[in-house]
């Protein structure tokens, strides 16, 4: 293995460890998810010929309260515990770090989507369980955890962190959200895969540039 | 003393004998206006440990931060083993181990897996060695596979030390390191100062103890108002001239 993969292994291997035993992550975001599909459940009461068209937006509201929140605990653990000067005091390169960040991320909101479809799928009566809809998940949060993780590191280091990265994250990830909701709802709806493609293709555009923009930037994000 | 090989970028070994350790030219930082560092120039040879005293606020954690690469000069430069911070940032990294008063370590890990953690981050091979090397070095063999969340501050600090030595750096910068450790401890750190090949090492090392600071240094440094007020061999002054100085330039008593 590479040095470069090897350090976003030894990142991933450690987020993921000290997630499991700490919980911090995973627990406060499923909580808040779990609860806002519950509440949209019952103040919207959805009919079975509305369910498909409110369902998506309701499930990216849940799904995208829960990953600025991940995002925002990923970093302040860093932060707290000083942790990110550990990180900084290595010789490896900024663009691994950022890559093994964002792969914690996007492993921990995939977890608590796992989690979040099957309550969805009981509370709305309806079967997220379609590759089109998985894929669109999937690439809509590659692009969250890509930005998010750029933007999460970004707000760390401002006094009002948990108010700051919703403020920079929100308005960048609106493509990324917009093209979900469509997405989604094209997919519960039963419609095919050329309905989908072009909002999958504009996903796909985003998390590419996503990627390469925030690794880029991820060394000036960090300086003091 | 025999040549110096630092790690260079792409880890390959080269002699840097006929640089300074340490260079620093017109060092100045500034936080929102306010300088916090004023025009600094200190030039360390190989092997020189350089104890610097100063009143809280007086710049040492900043001089720390700015040595080991975590903070950008605001005004003038730095060079490691040579090479200018400014291009080679992380060889410097790979050339230096920091303390400093955060352990730098994570709660939900074993002392073996942080310290294995931080070894994958330096691509270090026989890490195992090296892990119960410097584990044993500080007197934490038997807490390595302890969560560090479970240990008490002062082995929590040991095992600090031990991540900074784990890459056998040629350089060690630790800021106020005796803080939270008990007398075994202390005596501990006298033995970071030479690496695995009994070299000695060049260290930087801020402190309020000024018996652990003339026990261990051998170049005496004060600092206030950000600029060093005084800086004189160890085996020129003693304790009172040092106390004297160091009241007359902070106002305080050390």
């Amino acid at each position: 293995m590479t040095g470069f993969w090897s350090t976003v292994s030894a990142i991933l291997w450690k987020d993921i460890i000290a997630e499991l035993r700490g919980k911090d992550i995973v627990t406060s975001v499923l909580g808040f998810a779990i609860l806002s599909l519950v509440i949209f459940n019952f103040a919207l009461r959805p009919s079975p010929r509305l369910t498909p068209e409110v369902a998506p937006g309701i499930l990216w509201v849940a799904f995208t309260l829960a990953g600025v929140l991940g995002l925002t605990r990923a970093f302040v653990l860093e932060k707290d515990q000083g942790n990110l000067q550990g990180l900084l005091l290595t010789p490896t390169g900024r663009d691994a770090l950022y890559v093994g960040k964002m792969l914690a991320s996007l492993v921990f909101m995939l977890v608590a989507e796992v989690i979040l479809l099957p309550i969805f799928a009981i509370l709305f009566n309806i079967s997220p369980f379609q590759p089109g809809l998985l894929l669109v998940i999937f690439l809509a949060t590659v692009g969250f955890s890509a930005i998010g993780t750029l933007f999460s590191a970004m707000a760390v280091n401002t006094r009002s962190r948990e108010i700051m990265l919703p403020m920079l994250f929100l308005p960048v990830v609106v493509p990324v959200i917009i093209g979900a909701v469509v997405a989604s709802e094209a997919s519960l709806r039963g419609g095919g895969w050329t309905e989908m493609a072009q909002w999958m293709q504009l996903i796909l555009v985003f998390d590419i540039l996503a990627i390469l923009f925030s690794a880029f930037s991820f060394n000036y994000v960090l300086e003091d | 003393m025999g040549k110096w090989m630092v790690v260079g970028y792409g880890m390959s070994q080269e002699d840097v004998s006929g640089a300074y350790a340490i260079e620093i030219v017109g060092l100045g930082k500034s936080y929102g206006g306010r300088a916090v560092l004023k025009r600094l120039d200190i030039s360390m040879d190989w092997g020189q440990i350089l104890v610097v005293f100063g009143a809280n606020g007086s710049g040492k954690s900043t001089l720390i931060k700015l040595l080991s690469t975590l903070s950008r000069p605001t005004d003038g430069e730095i060079r490691v083993a040579g090479m200018a911070m400014k291009d080679n940032s992380r060889a410097i990294r790979r050339n230096i181990g920091v303390v400093m008063h955060q352990p730098l370590l994570y709660d939900n890990l074993t002392g073996r897996e942080n310290l294995r953690f931080h070894g994958k981050m330096f691509s270090l091979d026989n890490l195992d060695k090296r892990i119960e090397t410097a584990a044993s070095l500080v007197g934490m063999a038997g807490f390595l596979d302890r969560r560090l969340g479970f240990l008490s501050h002062g082995l929590q600090k040991r095992l600090s030390m031990a991540r900074a030595i784990l890459h056998d750096p040629p350089i060690l910068l630790l800021d106020e390191p005796e803080t939270g450790l008990d007398q075994e401890a202390l005596g501990f750190l006298q033995d970071l100062m030479v690496s695995n090949s009994g070299r000695q090492r060049t260290v930087v090392m801020t402190t309020h103890s000024l018996e652990r600071g003339l026990a261990i240094g051998n170049r005496i440094a004060i600092l206030a108002g950000g600029r060093i007020v005084y800086d004189e061999p160890r085996n020129a002054i003693d304790e009172v001239k040092v106390r004297a100085a160091y009241s007359n330039f902070t106002g305080a008593n050390l």
